[in-house]
């Protein structure tokens, strides 16, 4: 199946000049997603999981900028896009659901408004017909008595149901790709289940393929297809779900599972990475995990290649062998 | 919301009953009663008379509750250089007072407004630093140096425009107005805009702060990941945001813009009440300065009052608070 | 910058004796920081150049513009850069009684200062120690409090000034309490909502436990910890005063003729304005304006510095 998105040596760049580079919040970051796929962007936080996401919709704040790489998006690269032709994509055929429902809605405006603005964006049509729709899409995420809620401001909506308003307006428009930056971490873990299921359905419905950013391994393994570990800016591993998870190669993703509670016997040291997550202005050279890393030689001073055995890649001269 | 109201109105009632108090205090116990109740030029007869007429023998809260009654009958005395009632002296000036004020409340919004979002938006370019710049001049030059440069440069210099005055005036609401007639607005133009200056500056400044405050937040970025026109974004999801403090501050500013107009209307002869307290401050006409100051008092409360109301409309959360209460 | 914030409050862990070190270092911080800005350092220089010009003004101008004795009326309204009859030159000209303009600036600037430090000040003491009773103390005396300051806020400074002078009567000093009762307000109001953060932490808990006098506490523990925003108040406070001092001096409340206020000489040249003796105004204003703005770009670093809000 054609990829339906594609990005390569992507370089978001925070506070650079022309002459001098600023911090380099996404570092040569490359994957590739198909149509209707799952992929978890797992990282820890600072890693440069939500750039990567925001890189993708063209949103990165100032003073970030995407200053290299290519996103091709249905054989469009979406890196110089024109502003208008962007827009048109936004919310049509790239949506995205952000981390915090609290703050996503805007507080001073009703909720019907913030569905039926983001209907007529891309739908030319009369407000009582995107009333109509909006209606539809709150009764779609499981929202009771739509109608009358269209009315309510944010503040009049739990947590979780902020989440599924939000949820609802991404869909509205079918979209083929949705950026799901951390949609549950927010909530408690009865409402994470069902927003997980919410999306799985919406997505499944409309054929629409997911870049679910998290950190939480329990949530990919049980939603992703694919999966693509982040580590300072850098994607360390790719690979479907499976294989990433059962035979980890990079150390660091070895780290991050063994981390996971559950993995972990009743009574034994929970299993931890050492060291803290390296600030990105004070990067190591080379492997940016090589000070962490029990495997690391004279050699991870020197950035590793991508190795790509076909099916997954990774970045690192020692892998793991373990499971092989 | 009717017993938030209800509640306020009672608030509003006790900050009008605590001035009267700090008033009658004020020119009764500070400053010598009889002089500011009496013409000076009263022979000894007479003042004794006028003391026993306005009970001045008497135990001070019941002469506190006599002046609480003239107040209530819109009772003030009778000014000693007009010879007329002083409440009917404030309300026939009130009208050019608001007049001047509501033009520089119009201006500092038409002009700080948009320049204040320009700033905002676009913090980093050079022309938003010569605006920012500009409103830190706004706020330290003194109204009244820059009325007088006002009329320098424009009337004495240029001579574009009058130095002083209202100029024609014509009717409307049976009061007359001078922003109806060609002439009118060419006085009202200088001191508007010098009464507008700070005022500008301040709408300038806040809006800026706004839309710093609000651009980082998760539902613009949200906003615009709808894919929503930008103009769509600023003019309807920051905008609205913004307008909750900026319509506070500027309505509680409209109070200062009149408080302020004194100055203003001193110096371009502005027929209004600030002229006329000043006048009667330098003139010891001291029931016009109790009218005056209990008509002010009541305007800000009554100004605080429909600005909370405001506040109510505007900010959907704080109407879901009163309505729990 | 939370640096800043933090330090005062570890010293204050350290009872009643401050070692003299740590201070001197942080003074030391804190100007480095202040001079990092351009504005701030330019506005600081005007400003120190403003006080030697108003402390020495009798040694500095060229005349008393106020010793009547030395005012000659053949030498009025004249123009910037003339000179008098005897070839004394008046490099910004003359008033209506012959009175050298610079020299009538040197000596308003320190009316002006005296005036806007003085209620700056006053207000400032007032206004701290009321705020800080009312977050010490608590119940019905802070409500009442805060009522009586939520009260006074609520209406402008000029107003309050206005009503005061109309209590009290015309004249600079009059004008000096007017500004102390129209401004005591702001400090109680910041300095209480400051305090009552520092009332909760646990430096003041440890001197509850050390049963120190209820006083000793509040001035000795409490006040140093709410001081920086009660700084950075009274240096815009300054600015404020000194403005509202000319703008009463020249609707004619404050200063009378004689007396050397900036205020007053613009006020005289506003008759003249009108036949184009632009002068005796407009110099003036410059000072007041120049001054003002020096105490602003300060006061403006200086709230950058101390943060106030983080506190």
């Amino acid at each position: 199946m054609a990829n339906l998105l594609t990005v390569s040596n992507l370089v978001t760049e925070f506070g650079g000049t022309k002459t001098a580079p600023g911090l380099r919040a996404v570092n040569d970051v490359s994957f590739t997603l198909e149509k209707g796929r799952v992929l978890g962007l797992v990282g820890e936080s600072g890693s440069g999981k939500s750039v990567t996401g925001f890189s993708i919709m063209g949103l990165v704040d100032r003073p970030g900028k995407v200053t290299g790489g290519r996103i091709i998006f249905d054989n469009r690269d979406l890196i110089g896009l024109e502003h208008e032709e962007m827009r048109r994509l936004r919310g049509k055929r790239i949506a995205m659901v952000f981390q915090d429902p609290m703050m996503t809605l805007n507080p001073v405006l009703r909720i019907g408004t913030q569905i039926t603005e983001a209907i007529q964006a891309h739908d030319p049509m009369t407000k009582s017909a995107a009333r109509i729709r909006a209606r539809d899409a709150l009764g779609l995420v499981g929202i009771p008595s739509p109608e009358e809620r269209l009315d309510a401001y944010p503040h009049e909506f739990s947590g979780g149901m902020r989440q599924r308003v939000a949820i609802a307006i991404a869909m509205l428009h079918h979209p083929d790709l949705i950026i799901a930056d951390e949609p549950t971490t927010a909530l408690d873990v009865t409402i994470q289940s069902q927003i997980i299921a919410e999306f799985q359905k919406m997505a499944e419905i409309s054929g629409t393929a997911v870049i679910w950013i998290t950190h939480d391994l329990a949530i990919v393994s049980r939603l992703a297809d694919d999966i693509a570990v982040m580590y300072a800016g850098r994607l360390v591993e790719t690979g479907p779900v499976e294989q990433v998870l059962g035979t980890p190669r990079h150390p660091y993703t070895q780290g991050l599972i063994q981390s996971v509670p559950s993995q972990n016997q009743r009574g034994h040291r929970l299993h931890q990475i050492p060291g803290m997550t390296p600030s990105l202005t004070r990067l190591p050279t080379g492997c940016s995990f090589r000070t962490r890393c029990s495997f690391a030689t004279e050699q991870c001073h020197t950035i590793p290649e991508r190795t790509d055995t076909g099916t997954r890649t990774y970045r690192c001269f020692h892998p793991v062998t373990e499971g092989l | 919301m009717l017993a938030s109201l209800l509640r306020r109105l009672i608030q509003a009632i006790m900050v009008i009953l605590a001035m009267t108090i700090i008033v009658f205090v004020g020119v009764s116990v500070i400053g010598n009663p009889v002089d500011i109740l009496i013409n000076p030029d009263a022979s000894q007869a007479e003042y004794a008379r006028v003391v026993a007429h306005l009970g001045l023998d008497r135990p001070l809260w019941q002469q506190y509750l006599m002046f609480l009654q003239g107040i209530f009958h819109g009772d003030f005395g009778t000014s000693f250089v007009y010879n007329k009632p002083a409440l009917s002296l404030i309300v026939e000036r009130l009208p050019a007072t608001l007049e001047l004020a509501m033009t520089a409340l119009l201006i500092a919004i038409v002009v700080g407004l948009p320049l204040g979002l320009y700033a905002g938006l676009h913090p980093e370019r050079l022309s938003s630093r010569l605006i920012m710049s500009g409103s830190i001049l706004g706020f330290s030059l003194p109204t009244f140096w820059v009325g007088l440069m006002f009329i320098l440069l424009f009337s004495v210099q240029l001579g574009w425009l009058p130095s002083g005055g209202r100029g024609e005036t014509a009717s409307l609401f049976g009061t007359n107005w001078s922003f109806l007639t060609a002439d009118g607005l060419h006085h009202l133009i200088l001191p508007a805009l010098n009464l507008a200056l700070f005022k500008t500056s301040l709408v300038l400044r806040l809006t800026r702060a706004g839309v710093q405050e609000v651009l980082p937040q998760d539902y613009i970025k949200f906003a615009r990941a709808k894919g929503l026109s930008e103009n769509r974004v600023i003019y309807t999801h920051v905008l609205k945001n913004l307008m909750i403090p900026v319509v506070t501050i500027t309505g509680l500013e409209f109070g200062s813009l009149i408080a302020f107009s004194v100055v203003t209307e001193s110096i371009f002869a502005w027929p209004g009440m600030g002229k006329l307290i000043i006048d009667s401050i330098n003139t010891l006409d001291r029931p016009v300065i109790v009218a005056y100051l209990m008509m002010m008092v009541m305007l800000f409360v009554a100004l605080n009052f429909i600005i909370d109301i405001c506040y109510t409309l505007l900010d959907p959360r704080v109407r879901l608070d009163t309505k729990g209460k | 910058m939370s640096q800043a914030a933090n330090k005062p409050q570890e010293t204050a862990l350290l009872p009643a004796s401050l070692p003299s070190t740590s201070r001197m270092v942080r003074t030391g911080k804190l100007a480095q920081k202040f001079v990092m800005s351009p504005g701030a350092a330019i506005g600081l220089g005007v400003l120190v150049l403003i006080i030697f010009l108003a402390v020495f003004s009798p040694l500095i101008s060229p005349q008393n513009p106020y010793d009547l004795s030395q005012l000659d009326i053949l030498d009025g309204r004249l123009a910037p850069g003339s000179s008098s009859f005897d070839g004394v030159p008046y490099y910004l000209g003359t008033d209506a009684q012959g009175r050298d303009i610079l020299s009538g600036i040197l000596y308003g600037l320190r009316t002006s200062l005296i005036v806007g430090v003085l209620s700056a000040f006053a207000a400032a003491t007032i206004g701290t120690s009321i705020g800080l009773i009312a977050a010490y103390v608590g119940g019905r005396v802070e409500t009442l409090l805060m009522r009586l300051v939520d009260l006074q806020l609520s209406f402008p400074t000029i107003l309050m000034a206005l009503m005061m002078l109309a209590f009290l009567g015309k004249g600079l000093t009059n004008v000096v309490i007017a500004l102390i009762i129209a401004e005591w307000a702001t400090y109680a109001r910041t300095v209480r909502s400051s305090a009552l953060v520092e009332r909760e932490k646990e430096y003041i808990e440890a001197a509850h436990c050390l049963r120190l006098p209820g006083y000793r506490i509040l001035f000795r523990h409490l006040l140093p910890n709410c001081l920086a925003p009660v700084i950075v108040i009274s240096t815009m406070q300054v600015a404020r005063a000194i403005g509202l001092e000319a703008t009463l001096s020249f609707l004619g409340l404050g200063a009378s003729v004689t007396e050397p206020s900036l205020g007053m000489l613009i006020s005289n040249g506003y008759q003249y304005l009108l036949s184009g003796l632009y002068w005796i105004s407009f110099f003036p204003g410059i000072a007041l304006l120049i001054t003002i703005v020096a105490i602003n770009l300060v006061g403006d670093r200086l709230r950058d510095i101390l943060n106030p809000r983080s506190i």
